[in-house]
């Protein structure tokens, strides 16, 4: 591992707050308003970290440990994860399916020490949560497949050293499947409203009340790093050569990453969430895309 | 890849869409795109003399399916004043699950079918069963007779996309023939549909069970 190995772990947890910031700006435009200043998610940050903690008698270790192996989950992932053309800090064959089982990791801490409040209220989040996982992580590991087979490659960083444009349809359909994955890994919105407070839509929302301060900042830190984790498993498949400077290939992944969060803006602004029931569908569709993508792939 | 193989995956999505559409109005666009895309299909496929008839056999069947046939249903659809809705015998998401199944088994089966001579796209035959299946299931699975119309269009335009592989060797006159015997056959449907409606108050074909004798 060299110095500029770590380069990318290190950019993702210094630059990944500005993707909710970016996604938040691009709305309140679309909306004719003004919006939040593109920084606001470090302000918060800053302010929350500087505060102390508190906690219910109710909870015990497993609340308090949610937060921060929900983090370091996500940094392992950043370690194993290329960006782009950037490759992987650590790359070794399989480690896509170390990447699945790490976000189904910090998945379990979030969803643990939601239950370990007692409130029922977040045991319903924790459910939905787990439900939806159950339909998101077939379409990941079977795009992964198909990834994997169209390059020959079974580490991260092999499947995405090189852009295979001879298999154009095929990375298609897997963007577009690995899209609604990102939008519903990031409870973004045809899944989950992160901006709402109606309690009996709310998923990812309702599982992080009972936390405060220290533990909030954690847990804002960590969702904004799963925008990044889960955002550069898509830009992978973005056109973009390799130019064997690593600076250069990182600022062509970041500028596809902000490219992504103004995406999900745009289809923050002009959709509606789908009713909760339908959820499942619309990610079974995800995982049928994968699927096809396999299919073509191995045609 | 061509705009050949991009058509057939863009006729492979649609059928997908199809397995999940929960709105009849949805049902029936899709459909009506499905048939102006396959019209474009036999020009893009022909290669060499009879430019004409491939022009004609892909306008008519585009005017057919894409403009006639979907009027006709939303007429249809319009005059029960039924609800708009699939009501399924099979769930949306498990009729996706079984679409992936048929369509593995359609790549599969396409890959090993002895054909008189190489497709013009490696896609056509996995394509084109697929949308077979397709239509059967949209036509077993389904309560409305609506529903079943619309899976005999779509299991003609699988049959449609088959018939491109022997574009060559089958008569032009066949495949209009062909298109002239759909287009009674959704004629008389629609009526029926119709008729239905005016005598039982609903279009729910598991119904017609209790028209039997034996019957309770």
């Amino acid at each position: 591992m060299n110095a500029a190995a770590i380069l990318h772990p290190l950019a993702a947890l210094l630059l990944a707050p500005l993707l909710p910031g970016v996604i938040n700006r691009v709305k309140a435009r679309m909306a004719g308003r003004e919006g939040p200043p593109l920084l606001q998610l470090y302000y918060d940050l800053w302010k929350l970290l500087r505060k102390g903690a508190v906690y219910s008698r109710t909870t015990t270790w497993v609340f308090r440990a949610g937060p921060r192996l929900n983090f370091v989950c996500l940094l392992v992932a950043l370690l194993i994860l290329p960006l782009g053309r950037v490759p992987a800090a650590v790359s070794f064959a399989g480690d896509l399916v170390l990447l699945a089982y790490l976000l189904g990791l910090a998945r379990f801490a979030t969803v643990a020490a939601a239950l370990d409040t007692g409130s029922s209220f977040e045991g319903m989040g924790a459910s939905r949560e787990v439900q939806f996982a159950l339909f998101t992580e077939p379409a990941l590991l079977i795009g992964m497949a198909a990834l994997a087979h169209a390059s020959g490659d079974l580490s991260l960083t092999g499947i995405y050293a090189d852009w295979p444009a001879a298999l154009m349809p095929a990375m298609a359909l897997l963007g577009s499947g690995f899209f609604i994955l990102f939008l519903a890994e990031n409870c973004r919105i045809p899944v989950d409203d992160p901006a709402t407070h109606l309690e009996l839509t709310m998923i990812h929302e309702v599982m992080v009340l009972d936390h405060g301060n220290v533990d909030y900042a954690f847990i804002l830190w960590g969702s904004a790093l799963k925008l990044w984790v889960v955002g550069a498993l898509l830009v992978g498949l973005f056109p973009a050569a390799a130019t064997g400077c690593p600076l250069l290939d990182l600022a062509v992944g970041f500028l596809w990453l902000v490219v992504l969060a103004i995406l999900t803006g745009l289809v923050e602004s002009v959709m509606a969430r789908v009713r909760l029931l339908r959820v499942p569908q619309l990610l079974v569709g995800a995982g049928v895309l994968s699927t096809l993508g396999l299919l073509l792939t191995f045609w | 890849m061509n705009a050949i193989e991009t058509l057939l995956i863009a006729l492979v999505l649609t059928n997908l869409v199809l397995l999940g559409a929960s709105r009849l109005h949805n049902a029936i666009r899709i459909v009506a795109l499905q048939g102006i895309g396959l019209g474009v299909l036999p020009i893009l496929a022909h290669h060499g003399g009879m430019l004409w008839a491939a022009v004609l056999l892909g306008a008519g069947s585009a005017l057919i399916k894409g403009l006639l046939f979907p009027a006709m249903l939303r007429r249809a659809l319009r005059e029960t004043h039924g609800h708009r809705e699939m009501e399924p015998f099979i769930g949306f998401n498990l009729s996706l699950l079984c679409g992936v199944g048929a369509l593995a088994l359609s790549f599969w089966l396409g890959a090993r079918l002895p054909l008189p001579w190489p497709p013009v796209a490696d896609l056509l035959v996995p394509a084109g069963l697929f949308t077979v299946w397709t239509g059967l299931f949209m036509i077993v699975a389904r309560r409305k007779a609506i529903t079943q119309v619309l899976g005999f269009i779509v299991l003609e335009n699988g049959i449609f996309t088959l018939g491109i592989v022997l574009v060559e060797a089958m008569p032009l006159l066949v495949e209009l023939g062909v298109l002239l015997d759909i287009f009674v056959a959704v004629f008389v449907m629609g009526i029926i549909v119709f008729n239905i409606n005016r005598e039982f108050d609903h279009i729910n074909t598991d119904q017609l069970a209790a028209l039997r004798e034996d019957a309770p």
